[in-house]
């Protein structure tokens, strides 16, 4: 083991935070997770692994990996200061093997996700995407720009992912903080949007006691 | 390199099922070291320098976060460690927090 102190590279979080939150940044191998996570962490962003054990065995999920005993799923991750109670915490991960404790360590709790794509093989973003939907966690698309990759319209792109009208599609530079930042900023808008519920009808406001539907009792005929 | 489970006993699962990734743990400087495993003093050593998320704590020591909770959560049963949960949603209403946080991302703009 390695003797030197440890404590003297960890960056310690002021007494004063009281409220953590986390956000995940999933994608497919390559797509510039771990170089996202580093443009925006005020720290020296960390790595965990995990060994996957008896949730592997029972899925047929892992597709190449069947002669395998183990497998590792890895996170990288970063943190960011954002007032003095409060800290945000990104998770890099690449989003298979989802049925890990890690995978459930990451996700419950998290406001939300965004996805990173590349143009060049859209089609890879699919399975992440799908996972995050099987868990019902709100997610914004980014689209990591890359030298000499294809520049498409945004209606195609969001043709090409399959994406719903409203889920948020940015481009991004993930070598860049402050388009990172901006890209960071259209999830939150989003999930704030999704935090506002709409009308149940068109043109009807929300009535009654918040149980999704509206309350007639006096106005009911019957 | 230990293999990981050797340093928790053999065991998986913590004591405790209060760890999140972004709990905030803090170590109470007046608790002896003695009779703590190497690894929990590792624990000790870096908890003591202030307060780091479950997640960092298995970042800076190279451990799964698996094992770190088990050790984490021994810590807490022994009093040496203090967790500080994350504000459950019924004290900070996610409205509010995603607001927070919005204005903090768009400060660093």
């Amino acid at each position: 083991m390695d003797s030197a102190l440890v404590s003297d590279q960890a960056a310690y979080l002021p007494a004063t935070v009281r409220v953590t939150a986390k956000i995940l940044v999933v994608g497919h191998f390559a797509v510039g997770k771990t170089t996202y996570v580093s443009s925006l962490s005020e720290i020296r962003p960390l790595r965990t692994e995990e060994t996957m054990t008896e949730a592997g065995a029972l899925t047929d999920d892992l597709r190449g990996t069947e002669d395998k005993t183990t497998t590792t799923v890895a996170m990288d991750f970063g943190r960011l200061t954002l007032s003095e109670s409060l800290v945000l915490y990104l998770f890099g991960t690449p989003g298979q093997q989802r049925f890990t404790r890690l995978w459930r360590d990451m996700t419950v709790g998290a406001l939300g996700a965004l996805v990173l794509a590349d143009t060049r093989r859209l089609e890879q973003s699919f399975p992440v995407m799908a996972v995050l939907e099987e868990h019902g966690l709100p997610y914004a698309v980014a689209v990591n720009h890359f030298e000499g990759a294809p520049r498409f319209a945004e209606p195609e792109v969001r043709e090409a992912l399959d994406l719903l009208p409203e889920t948020p599609l940015v481009t991004c530079d993930a070598r860049d903080r402050i388009s990172s930042t901006h890209a960071l900023i259209a999830l939150v808008q989003y999930l704030q949007a999704r935090q506002t519920p709409p009308a149940p009808f068109p043109g009807g406001g929300r009535v009654g006691g918040g149980l999704g539907y509206p309350l007639r009792s006096s106005a009911c005929p019957n | 390199m230990v293999r990981p489970y050797v340093v928790t006993d053999g065991r998986a699962y913590p004591t405790r099922n209060t760890f999140d990734l972004v709990t905030l743990v803090m170590a109470h400087p007046d608790r002896p070291l003695t009779g703590l495993s190497p690894e929990k003093r590792r624990v000790m050593e870096l908890c003591l320098g202030g307060a780091l998320s479950v997640a960092e704590v298995a970042g800076y020591l190279e451990l799964p976060v698996s094992v770190t909770k088990v050790l984490l959560s021994d810590l807490v049963d022994s009093g040496h460690i203090s967790a500080r949960a994350p504000i459950p949603p019924a004290e900070l209403p996610e409205v509010q927090l995603l607001q927070e946080v919005l204005d903090g991302l768009r400060a660093r703009l």
